[in-house]
């Protein structure tokens, strides 16, 4: 095989069958990354790494080579425990929740009648 | 950067005249709702046999179009005209080896395996984009692949981003916000020598001379006529057809090379009253034969990539753990 590029004859590059084995692609991490000092730390994907030392490293070179990031973590993609998504009608929330939430408190009708009543 | 998911004629002969044959009615109707309502699939999902096939078939070319496609402009890094586009170049080629690591993950969560996606690639069983089988054979070759075939690989990927798998959606976000960067620097790096002396110019115009069919091939022969397009476009797998693609990237460029004094080589070129984009018969032939392993630069791509593979083995080995079991990233 010549190449009109002397730099990829030079390499001599290889022609026949070469395979990866199982397991040299390492195994997934899950990368967080902190935009900045006060954020939380959010998901914004995973690397394939060895160990976690090496993931970090990964993950600083893949999602933090650009937009602003002050801090990462990663974690062992296996060590995630997680819902499953046929299961999500347990986030439903039922009809009457209000006694849960700021808008099922009102008191400013009492107030008012309560100001009309003894001016 | 990214040429259309392509299916060759040999698999698409393999393709069943039934795809959803044996799977169950009332999940399939829930995961076309879902799709319907524009909720995105994700991959704890029950999803049809054939989503699952032809998903992993186009994310995992995509991937391997990122890491060929790294090969012609690598090769440029050490002569690069300046040293601002070195370094331009050096991030870019960086990028596009980020985003097949992106896309591989994308892929794995459908169940394949990284190695086995590298293995596909190294053997000529899976493609990639077949832009990537022509040399870069000057400078202006980098300029009009760094403005026009990633130009069109954004037209691309920003359609697909709306698609259908909640995981190559979040990836192609993140590839279109680095590929405007890609586009700009070789926009720049092209009208540099568009503006620039009579030999400049001349290099540019055989760049574009050369490079023009390989780019009407970019988006992938008409499949407006396909059965089976229909169905992935249901799914949100095809966003839109290749001619409405090609169609969109030619009214986005062609007006940008001409205003530069510049022109393809081609005298049919133009847009017609419907504005629609017609164009000399671009040798469909030639591309298949190119994508079925024939073209300039099919096995010289492969065989660096062979290189690559064997000369760094030694480190992924010396890291990693034998006794590990396959785990699928989570999204």
């Amino acid at each position: 095989m010549q190449s009109f590029d002397p730099r990829v004859n030079r390499i001599k590059p290889i022609e026949e069958k070469t395979e990866m084995n199982i397991g040299e692609a390492w195994e997934p991490y899950e990368v967080f990354h902190q935009k900045k000092r006060g954020d939380h730390h959010i998901h914004v994907g995973s690397v394939h790494a060895p160990n976690a030392a090496q993931a970090l490293l990964f993950a600083k070179e893949q999602y933090g080579r650009r937009q602003n990031c002050v801090n990462m973590w990663v974690v062992k993609t296996a060590d995630v425990t997680q819902f499953q998504y046929d299961d999500a009608d347990i986030f439903e929330t039922a009809i009457d929740k209000e006694y849960r939430e700021a808008y099922g408190f009102k008191v400013r009708d009492k107030i008012n009648a309560y100001k009309k009543a003894n001016p | 950067m990214y040429g259309n998911g392509y299916t060759s004629p040999e698999e698409a002969a393999k393709q069943k005249p039934d795809p959803l044959a044996g799977e169950d009615l009332q999940q399939l109707a829930l995961f076309e709702e879902r799709i319907a309502k524009g909720e995105k699939i994700e991959p704890q999902d029950w999803m049809p046999k054939e989503y699952r096939r032809q998903l992993i078939r186009m994310i995992e070319q995509h991937a391997h179009s990122e890491v060929i496609g790294a090969l012609p402009e690598g090769t440029w890094i050490t002569r690069a005209p300046s040293f601002k586009r070195k370094l331009a170049l050096i991030a870019k080629v960086q990028d596009e080896i980020g985003h097949a690591h992106l896309l591989y993950n994308a892929a794995e969560t459908l169940g394949k395996s990284r190695e086995a996606m590298i293995n596909d690639l190294l053997s000529g069983k899976s493609k990639y984009s077949n832009v990537f089988n022509y040399p870069a054979t000057t400078w202006a070759d980098v300029t009009v692949i760094g403005f026009l075939i990633d130009g069109a690989a954004i037209v691309n990927q920003v359609i697909n981003a709306k698609g259908s798998y909640g995981p190559y959606c979040r990836a192609l976000e993140r590839i279109c916000y680095e590929e405007s960067f890609h586009l700009k620097q070789g926009h720049d790096a092209l009208v540099h020598l568009a503006v620039g002396t009579k030999e400049q110019r001349a290099m540019l115009q055989d760049a574009l001379n050369r490079w023009y069919r390989p780019i009407i091939h970019f988006f992938g022969p008409s499949d407006k006529a396909s059965v089976h397009g229909t169905l992935l476009m249901k799914w949100k797998v095809k966003m839109a057809s290749n001619d409405d693609m090609r169609n969109q990237f030619l009214d986005q460029y062609v007006p940008k090379i001409r205003e530069l004094g510049l022109d393809f080589p081609d005298p049919k070129l133009n847009k017609n009253a419907e504005g629609i984009w017609e164009f000399s018969d671009p040798n469909w032939d030639e591309f298949f034969a190119t994508i079925n392993g024939n073209g300039p630069c099919n096995a010289e791509r492969l065989a660096v990539r062979r290189w690559a593979e064997e000369h760094g083995r030694w480190v992924r080995k010396a890291l990693m753990n034998p006794n590990q079991k396959q785990v699928l990233p989570l999204s």
